[in-house]
């Protein structure tokens, strides 16, 4: 699971987690008690209809400013470890 | 002029307006006292994670004319350090503000201070941050509530005339009632999330902590509105009114069964209870209700949001902003430069909310959890639904207890998420509700909350207002 959500776990946490994450899992399977067949699911609340806005160009955020808080940079992109290092 | 400390921001705004004040001895008058704060660590509120360094130069007559605000971390302000309370986003200085900042600052709101937060909002007590742990300023041993921690103890020590939070599953409502001022997360989509770092996006909502009930209309009635930039925001359906109600007169309020027993602790039920005589003497007529899948909500809460922010925080990768675990430049492979990263860059509850979420996302177990919760979420909405055909208004406690001690439930998580029992039903029904103080328990504020239908603020406001003016509730005790 941890490599799933792309996050190393240390040996003196993996311990904890499983231990909370067991405890939170036994208290949200309350919603397995429900009956819910028929019922439709809610991802958002509001109905928004029409959403999009004008189809009219506009500039976007200039190439420096995207890249000036990025923790390494090459020329005119973000610089970051080969996929097929080792 | 010591009695601009007792000024509300409205009061102030007026002050500014007819002469008698000057926006920039106010604004200084609040810099030096955050400023203060802010060298003091751990050893003050820890409220700030960044203070302004002067003054903003004269500007145009504007509505608010100056008046100072604190803005909660995580709204990107251009320029200033916008962090979220995480390593992963220290030193963060975005190159956009968010909407909600920015139709505060057109109106002539000026940026004071960042206000510190749990990480990524994820948290009840302000203990969960990259930069410290905030103090309640009623009692500087226990927590200010989260995730608006910062905001709430600014507003309530009068280091901020006011602050701007965000509410997710209660994070403005129940620190606002554990340092006893005013909290109002408004109808799911009133006002822009564009350049709100996001934790759950169907949830969060920012929104007004004041001193009182009419700062939090002012604030409100300046942020409202559909933006291009986000797709879910709303028109606001009327304009918002400044409350006067001094009545409550014909209001129905419902007290649901199932937010104001059983886990409420007992004076927090006295100061709630004394709270309804109030209403009763204002004209109010109260009556019982049920939300009957009140019970599920806070189980449905904790599979949607962690499921929406391990999405949302897929984004701190190490590639774009923020921190990069390792040296930059001797990279070693992608995937252990991500997993890495999120390792050193995380603090426990996040990863703790990504590992949940991610879990509960997962191929064989979606329909378990996310689907399952979503369907809870539609129960829960249509519960308010047939409560709203009985009664106008919806009253609990906003926290089953006062302000705990700090460190009291940081080691079990769920203790902690027990905190939002009473604020979650709202957010996942996307209701407006408002937190107002309704007295002290053992020297410590309780809070009220009060709950209406989608768009229904000017009446929640105007109902709050009433009740404020009966209870007269005295926050001086927690001015630093």
């Amino acid at each position: 699971m941890a490599q799933l959500a792309r996050l190393a776990l240390s040996e003196d946490e993996i311990e904890p987690m499983a231990r909370e994450l067991s405890a939170v899992l036994d208290h949200v399977a309350r919603i397995a008690e429900l009956e819910l067949d028929d019922v439709a699911p809610t991802s958002h609340v509001v109905e928004v209809t029409g959403a999009l806005r004008p189809d009219v160009p506009r500039p976007s955020l200039p190439r420096e400013l995207a890249l000036a808080q990025a923790p390494a940079v090459s020329e005119d992109g973000f610089l970051v470890p080969s996929p097929q290092a080792q | 002029m010591s009695d601009i400390l007792e000024l509300s921001a409205a009061q102030a705004a007026a002050a500014i307006a007819a002469g008698s004040l000057s926006a920039t001895e106010l604004f200084d008058f609040y810099r030096s006292r955050a400023a203060a704060d802010e060298a003091a660590g751990e050893d003050g509120l820890n409220c700030f994670t960044w203070v302004a360094e002067e003054a903003p130069g004269a500007s145009a007559p504007a509505p608010l004319g100056g008046v100072p605000l604190a803005v909660k971390d995580l709204f990107c302000t251009k320029g200033v350090p916008s962090q979220s309370g995480s390593r992963i986003l220290e030193g963060y200085l975005p190159p956009y503000t968010a909407s909600a900042v920015a139709r505060l600052d057109a109106a002539g709101a000026s940026l004071l201070a960042k206000t510190n937060q749990d990480e990524f909002a994820m948290g009840s007590s302000t203990e969960n941050s990259a930069f410290g742990v905030v103090r309640n300023p009623w009692d500087r041993r226990r927590v200010p509530g989260g995730s608006s921690g910062g905001s709430a103890a600014a507003v309530a020590a009068g280091l901020a005339p006011w602050a701007l939070g965000t509410d997710t599953g209660g994070s403005i409502r129940q620190p606002a009632a554990l340092c006893g001022i005013v909290g109002l997360k408004p109808t799911y989509g009133a006002i822009s999330r564009y350049g709100m770092i996001a934790f759950a996006s169907s949830l969060d909502q920012a929104g007004p902590l004041t001193r009182d009930v009419r700062d939090a209309a002012l604030m409100l009635r300046h942020m409202v509105g559909r933006d291009e930039c986000d797709a879910t925001s709303l028109q606001f359906p009327e304009a918002v009114a400044l409350p006067t109600a001094e009545r409550l007169d014909g209001v129905r309020l419902g007290v649901p069964e199932e937010l104001s027993g059983e886990g409420i602790e007992g004076g927090v039920l006295d100061a709630f209870q004394a709270a309804l005589a109030h209403a009763q003497e204002l004209g109010a007529e109260v009556s019982h209700v049920h939300l009957a899948h009140a019970p599920q909500a806070l189980s449905a809460y904790y599979v949607l949001a962690p499921a929406e922010a391990s999405s949302n925080l897929a984004r701190f990768d190490g590639v774009r902003y923020g921190m990069r675990a390792g040296d930059a430049d001797q990279p070693s492979d992608l995937l252990e430069m991500y997993t890495r990263t999120r390792h050193d860059g995380f603090g426990a509850e996040v990863k703790r909310r990504i590992m949940l979420g991610t879990y509960a996302l997962s191929s064989g177990y979606y329909d378990a959890y996310y689907g399952r919760a979503q369907r809870v979420r539609t129960k829960i909405a249509g519960d308010f639904a047939a409560a709203f055909e009985q009664v106008d208004l919806i009253v609990t406690p906003t926290a089953p207890t006062v302000a705990f001690a700090l460190g009291e439930k940081t080691d079990d998580p769920l203790a902690m998420y027990l905190n939002d029992v009473c604020t979650v039903p709202m957010s996942l029904a996307g209701i407006p509700a408002i937190s107002i103080p309704c007295g002290l328990s053992a020297g410590l504020p309780v809070g009220l909350q009060i709950a209406g239908p989608a768009f229904s603020e000017n009446r929640l406001l105007a109902a709050a207002h009433a009740l404020e003016q009966a209870i007269a509730f005295d926050g001086s005790g927690a001015r630093v």
